[in-house]
């Protein structure tokens, strides 16, 4: 198992490697350190929710209510900053993730004691969500004039060399490698997907995994709501439309397995990373934007199809035979 | 449970229309007419405007064209798979339409491509998914960008108009009075998807699949290739669905029917069709359709914001299959 995530680890990082290069073959300066750190900065919010969608696809369940959890998030914060500028902001944040992590407990409750499929659960949440954002605002939209500097400055400010956005990211990298590596909380989502069966006779509740695992990912969408709106200093309805499939294809890529129990940190993170660099690069090499989703759908199948070599199970080989027969 | 038991037993929903009333008889699609005409009396009675032969008439617009694929993606989430991306195969077809408009194409000829189109891009997610062997779910978000991606490719952020007089009856006109012929193309869809699935072989095989893919394999049953006739056959009903979208809108654009496929699975599901596979019926799916469609164009006439309608849809989805989960915990036999 480990050994088939490094393969697939090492793969992706040759092909973003061979992306750069090709792209700086066009556009020299592309590959400049400075340059990678901003298309790392840009695609933060994305690392940061492809990580959360990870937790609940390994434990064989999906999130398609991500993008919209993170407007109503992103929604009800940017109206507390505007009606009360005064709220620190790391308070905010909090705010932030709680609100998150409620929304999606609301999903685990319903796959983890109704049993009811998460893709229905999540279906239905998505677009409660989504309604939910334009109600409390009551069809407004939160702008610039409506934040408060500290809002949208925090995530701008410089630590170290890098856009505090980007600590975001490389601390909520290391949190979940060291979650899901180095704990039980990490082992049980892992077990529940693998073989559920098993899990239980070890021990573990699984549908109590899933539940930890859409708290998890309703948590960091809630946190993305935050950097979403203050990043592009707008909360509004359509805010992050569609994104879900954007997370879902970003955790593809990264060898995450739909069939569950199969996926690591680093791999959901280059997946994230080989989307926005794509995004990052085709205008500056003079590609029309209008190829990004063609662009992106192509290696969702590529990564599908060459990581179903690794994924064959027992019961499929048995069945080639018998068809040969 | 084994294929050949649920082959006897197609329309037995497991664990979930176990009544839970003694003796009563409850079924999904019992449930599904309260529903329907629980909305249409308070739609009734909340608008004047509802109740004329013109006003429903026009209400059926809204779910025809998503009920026809509906109708197709129901036989493939019964076999066990789904197609997510039957709202791009509607934007590549409608925009391949448009540019054989570029071309003065014929009415005919723009059907043909409309439709061709469809089937042709369901046949690409039927290979990769059966010829391949892989899951259906990502294959399908890969091609629903790869498909929509090809249509921003050929059209940026143009629009094709000018579609002639005699391609609008296809979205536009009617059939007799207030009958539109979407709707009749939609009625007459379901009863041969009905008859399909209820009353042929193929259907049985289809719930077989369904209920247990490896005992369909052994009992002779071609997976396969019935799993690949049902992409097929979703990628046509989404050519259809584009060639009527097409012509009622008069216009192409790239961003064209953005979230149906979300719409149609939605309906899919509240018709009753088990998203796991193996059970389900068309009768459950058309009543979904004409609810979803009715909420809609209820919501629409109070001047709720569509946003606002999808919460309610939202909420009736997980309710309706909530609820009698629920009822049976509450009220049901604990098991010894």
């Amino acid at each position: 198992m480990s050994a088939l995530l490094k393969y697939r680890e090492m793969f992706l990082v040759a092909a973003i490697a061979l992306l750069i290069a090709a792209i700086t073959l066009r556009f020299p300066a592309f590959a400049r350190p400075g340059n990678l750190a901003a298309v790392f900065n840009d695609t933060s919010i994305l690392m940061i929710l492809a990580l959360g969608q990870m937790a609940v696809i390994l434990t064989r369940s999906i999130d398609l209510s991500m993008a919209s959890n993170l407007a109503l998030t992103g929604m009800i914060v940017a109206l507390t900053n505007a009606n009360f500028p005064g709220i620190p902001i790391p308070l905010i944040i909090l705010e932030a993730m709680a609100i998150g992590a409620v929304l999606g407990a609301f999903n685990g409750v319903l796959v983890w004691k109704l049993g009811i499929p998460a893709i229905v659960v999540t279906l239905g949440t998505l677009t409660i969500f989504r309604g939910a954002t334009f109600v409390v605002a009551g069809g407004t939209w939160v702008n610039a004039d409506r934040m408060s500097p500290a809002f949208i400055a925090l995530q701008r400010g410089v630590f170290l060399g890098m856009p505090v956005l980007s600590w975001f990211a490389i601390v909520a990298i290391i949190t979940f490698y060291l979650v899901m590596t180095r704990t039980p909380v990490g082992r049980s989502i892992y077990a529940a997907g693998v073989n559920p069966s098993a899990a239980v006779y070890a021990g573990i509740d699984v549908g109590r995994a899933k539940f930890i695992a859409f708290c998890i990912s309703g948590m960091v969408a809630g946190l993305c709501g935050y950097l979403w709106v203050s990043r592009y200093v707008i909360a509004a309805t359509e805010v992050a439309n569609g994104y879900e499939l954007n997370i879902i294809a970003a955790c593809v890529i990264g060898g995450v397995s739909i069939a569950g129990g199969i996926g690591s940190v680093g791999g959901a993170v280059l997946g994230a990373l080989f989307l926005g660099i794509i995004s990052n690069a085709l205008p500056v090499i003079n590609i029309s934007p209008f190829w990004q989703m063609a662009i992106s759908g192509t290696a969702i199948l590529a990564a599908v199809i060459l990581n179903a070599r690794g994924e064959r199970k027992q019961g499929r080989i048995i069945l080639k035979k018998a068809e040969a027969a | 449970m084994s294929a050949i038991e649920t082959i006897a037993a197609p329309r037995k929903i497991p664990d979930r229309l176990d009544t839970p009333l003694k003796g009563a008889v409850l079924s999904w699609e019992a449930l599904l007419i309260a529903v329907a005409v629980t909305i249409f009396v308070i739609n009734s009675l909340a608008s004047p405007y509802f109740l004329n032969a013109w006003s429903l008439s026009d209400l059926t617009f809204n779910f025809t064209e998503k009920g026809l694929i509906a109708l197709a993606m129901a036989l493939l989430i019964i076999s066990g798979e789904i197609d997510l991306s039957v709202a791009a195969i509607i934007a590549l077809a409608s925009t391949l339409m448009g540019m054989a408009l570029q071309a003065d194409a014929g009415t005919p000829m723009l059907v043909a491509i409309g439709i061709g189109t469809g089937l042709l891009c369901g046949a690409f997610n039927g290979l990769l998914v059966t010829g391949l062997g892989l899951p259906s779910i990502v294959v399908t978000i890969g091609t629903m960008s790869l498909f929509r991606g090809i249509a921003f490719i050929i059209l940026g952020d143009q629009a094709f108009k000018g579609y002639p007089a005699s391609f609008a009856f296809f979205g536009q006109g009617y059939v007799w009075w207030v009958v539109s012929f979407e709707l009749t193309l939609f009625l007459i869809a379901a009863l041969v998807y009905w008859f399909l699935l209820h009353r042929t072989s193929f259907g049985r095989r289809v719930f077989a699949i369904g209920n247990n893919p490896v005992a369909a394999q052994f009992s002779g049953v071609r997976v396969a290739r019935v799993k690949f006739i049902l992409f097929c056959l979703t990628g046509l009903m989404a050519g259809v669905a584009s060639v009527l979208i097409t012509s009622r809108l008069g216009s192409t654009r790239p961003s064209i029917a953005q979230g149906y496929e979300l719409e149609v699975i939605t309906m899919v599901v509240l018709g009753g069709v088990s998203i796991l596979g193996g059970a389900g019926s068309i009768a459950g799916v058309v009543l979904a359709a004409i609810i979803m469609g009715m909420v809609t164009f209820g919501f629409g006439l109070l001047n709720v914001p569509g946003i606002v309608m999808s919460i309610f849809i939202g909420l009736l989805l997980i309710l309706v299959i909530a609820l009698p989960i629920l009822w049976r915990r509450l009220f049901g036999r604990r098991p010894a």
